[in-house]
């Protein structure tokens, strides 16, 4: 029986691939900042099937933690087998237009923080010649809109990041999974106006259960975003650049 | 926040609203705009007004659904109250715990079941809903937060529960569970060929049955008033685990014109009525299909067509019951307004917790109509005089259109609920009702 870590545990497509992940009778381990609802989404999963759910807070802003409660997951859950990374926040663009230092936080939380976490889960799976790492980057990592460029350019990072790491491990018998949701319908996302593009948390969640089950490279949730993005790659700069994206 | 146009389930009022949404129990209250109201919103299966709150705010409390506790061996739950009634089946059937009341849909929230008090086909036996809930924490728009039961804080207790939201949002409770064999019923159905006869059917039914119900055929008059079936029911441990739930089907699309209509209706009716070949049939059905039968057809309020539909349920209280029940079935079969789910039941004397709670000891009938405006209100006034001669009352839960006059003599405990009212939270249903008060 194979155990997953989730970082970020308290994020609404978290909590609902976890769900999944205890139906299941999975054992996990649980991180995330905000110590209350992690314990109230631990005791949650147990009811759900879960055998074992561990959990402990986590700042992922504080380097130095990383180590030291990968060790923990591992020891808790026998061996790293599957990690998810799910944490994110939603940048405020027009705040990080006026402040240096909040679009550095934000690079900081939504990127390099990811950068650190992978480069460790890398080695430790790397060397066992097994596992799965699952990571939630976004479309809008895919190309810098006006709407939300910090938040995407942080995503962009992480998403070709993960493609050479996926080169990189696949050798050492290692899946990397780029999961790129769209529109989520989440607590990041309420202060947004839904239309008919958007999905549930439920519904990303089997999609990401799916993608890591099949260990799949790169996948668009739901997957219609897939050709929705290709024709956005696709735009010439000149157009796109003047496009009410 | 964001705004959204919001309907009930009975489609007939769609309004714009502004959404809010607690994700989880240790949320805090919103702040609403000063002047503006809210009203906690769970899965929206109230029938009329009861849910909404027009030029308002509704408060989402879907995403509070997660379990808290359970204790194996007492069946004492705690969740959160945006868990759906079908979520807890699905946990608790397969360790030989049921809920001890479910209404005619899983897909009611037990935040949602508290607040309309809600009862089932063993009221006879159970009462309501809110008699099996130990403690729920009420978080008003003060921030305060207020642990009730009936030792602790009765009187909150007993405003939240019937109380239609309006006391403040509910973030969890604790729910006694009840033993069950396993997920089967031994269901027996009975025809009886008029009013007479149900009621004479009613007490040994009772007596032997912990889930009874009945379905009336209202076009049928005469000597044939108030024909119909009765199902009655037990849990049972059954060596084939009854029949599994088909698929879900689902309505795709809200239907031009209502379905249900005089001319589908007589014919469904008849055949319903007439295809059973015998006065008593007998078998095992899944709690599902006994429970539930209209939650496998998703959708299914789509039906009744753009316009929507209302529902009628009321409460005939003590001796006069019966008659007034064949008053209300004799007006109904006149106007030739059949309705497609007419619901017969007789109400056990357990007293309802909440100072709101719909159900007494009595009959109640429950019917459908699709939306005819005017010709369809008039029918409506009709049948509001026998319920009010009778001293009954309607069920705000279904309730669309009951004048305010007819609520306030039917609950006339309703001047004692308004000062638990949140001073931030309201309803399209309480300002109906009380207007003029």
């Amino acid at each position: 029986m194979s155990g997953t870590l989730v970082i970020g545990a308290t994020s609404a497509i978290a909590e609902a691939t976890a769900r999944r992940l205890a139906e299941r009778g999975d054992p996990l381990y649980l991180v995330a900042r905000d110590g209350e609802r992690l314990a109230a989404i631990a005791a949650d999963l147990a009811m759900r099937g879960s055998p074992r759910v561990g959990s402990e807070r986590l700042d992922a802003n504080d380097l130095a933690a990383h180590e030291g409660m990968l060790d923990r997951a591992e020891r808790f859950l026998g061996g790293l087998d599957t990690v998810l990374i799910a944490y994110g926040t939603l940048s405020d663009q027009r705040a990080c237009e006026d402040s240096v230092a909040l679009t550095l936080r934000e690079l900081h939380t939504n990127a390099l923080s990811v950068v650190a976490l992978l480069t460790q889960i890398a080695n430790r799976l790397a060397g066992r010649g097994a596992g799965t790492i699952a990571v939630i980057s976004s479309v809008a990592g895919d190309r810098g809109r006006r709407a939300n460029y910090v938040y995407g350019s942080a995503k962009a990072l992480v998403s070709t990041f993960l493609s050479g790491l996926r080169q990189r491990l696949s050798r050492h018998g290692v899946a990397v999974v780029t999961l790129k949701p769209g529109f989520v319908d989440t607590p990041m996302t309420a202060a947004l106006e839904k239309g008919w593009m958007w999905a549930t948390p439920e519904r990303v969640a089997a999609g990401i259960v799916r993608a890591i089950d099949r260990r799949a490279g790169v996948a668009y949730l739901p997957a219609f975003w897939r050709p929705i993005m290709l024709v956005i790659r696709l735009i010439p700069e000149r157009i796109f650049r003047t496009l009410e994206l | 926040m964001t705004s959204r146009s919001v309907s009930s389930w009975g489609n007939v009022t769609r309004a714009e609203h502004a959404l809010y949404r607690l994700r989880s129990r240790f949320d805090r209250f919103p702040q609403v705009p000063p002047g503006s109201t809210v009203l906690p919103y769970g899965n929206g299966r109230s029938y009329g007004d009861s849910c909404l709150n027009t030029g308002g705010a509704l408060l989402e409390t879907r995403s509070l659904d997660r379990f808290i506790r359970f204790d194996r061996d007492s069946g004492l739950l705690a969740c959160e109250a945006g868990v759906l009634l079908a979520d807890i089946l699905r946990f608790a059937v397969p360790c030989g715990w049921f809920l001890p009341v479910v209404p005619g849909t899983a897909y009611v929230t037990v935040g949602g079941a508290l607040a309309n008090d809600v009862h089932g086909k063993n009221h006879h036996r159970a009462g309501t809903f809110g008699r099996h809930v130990h403690r729920l924490e009420l978080l008003r728009s003060s921030g305060e937060r207020r642990v009730c039961s009936l030792e602790e804080s009765p009187q909150w207790f007993c405003a939240t529960v019937g109380g239609l939201g309006l006391t403040g949002a509910i973030t969890w409770a604790e729910i006694q569970l009840r033993r069950v064999p396993g997920p089967a019923l031994d269901v027996e159905t009975v025809r009886f060929a008029n009013l007479d006869e149900f009621f004479a059917l009613c007490d040994d039914s009772d007596r032997e049955f912990e889930y009874t119900v009945s379905w009336i055929d209202c076009l049928a008059r005469g000597p044939r008033l108030g024909r119909g079936l009765l199902q009655r029911a037990n849990h049972i441990e059954s060596p084939s685990r009854g029949r599994p739930a088909g698929r879900r089907l689902s309505v795709p699309f809200v239907s031009p014109v209502s379905l249900v209509n005089a001319a589908t209706l007589r014919v469904f009716n008849t055949l319903h009525y007439r295809l059973r070949r015998t006065a008593r049939a007998r078998g095992v059905a899944d709690f599902q299909s006994f429970f539930f039968p209209l939650d496998r057809l998703r959708h299914w309020n789509r039906l009744y067509g753009p316009r929507g539909f209302y529902q009628y349920q009321c409460v005939l209280p003590g001796a006069g019951g019966p008659d007034a029940t064949a008053r209300l079935l004799e007006t109904v079969a006149r106007s030739g307004l059949g309705s497609f789910l007419a619901v017969l039941k007789r109400f056990g004397s357990l007293a309802s917790p909440g100072m709101l709670s719909f159900p007494r000891a009595g009959v109640t009938l429950a019917l459908d109509f699709p939306n005819k405006g005017p010709f369809l209100e008039r029918l409506f006034h009709e049948l509001d005089e026998v319920v009010s001669a009778a001293g009954g009352r309607l069920y705000p839960a279904k309730d669309g259109r009951m004048p305010g006059a007819l609520f306030r003599s039917g609950y006339p405990q309703w001047t004692q609920f308004a000062p638990y009212i949140d001073p931030a939270c309201s309803s399209n249903f309480w300002r109906r009702v009380t207007e003029g008060a």
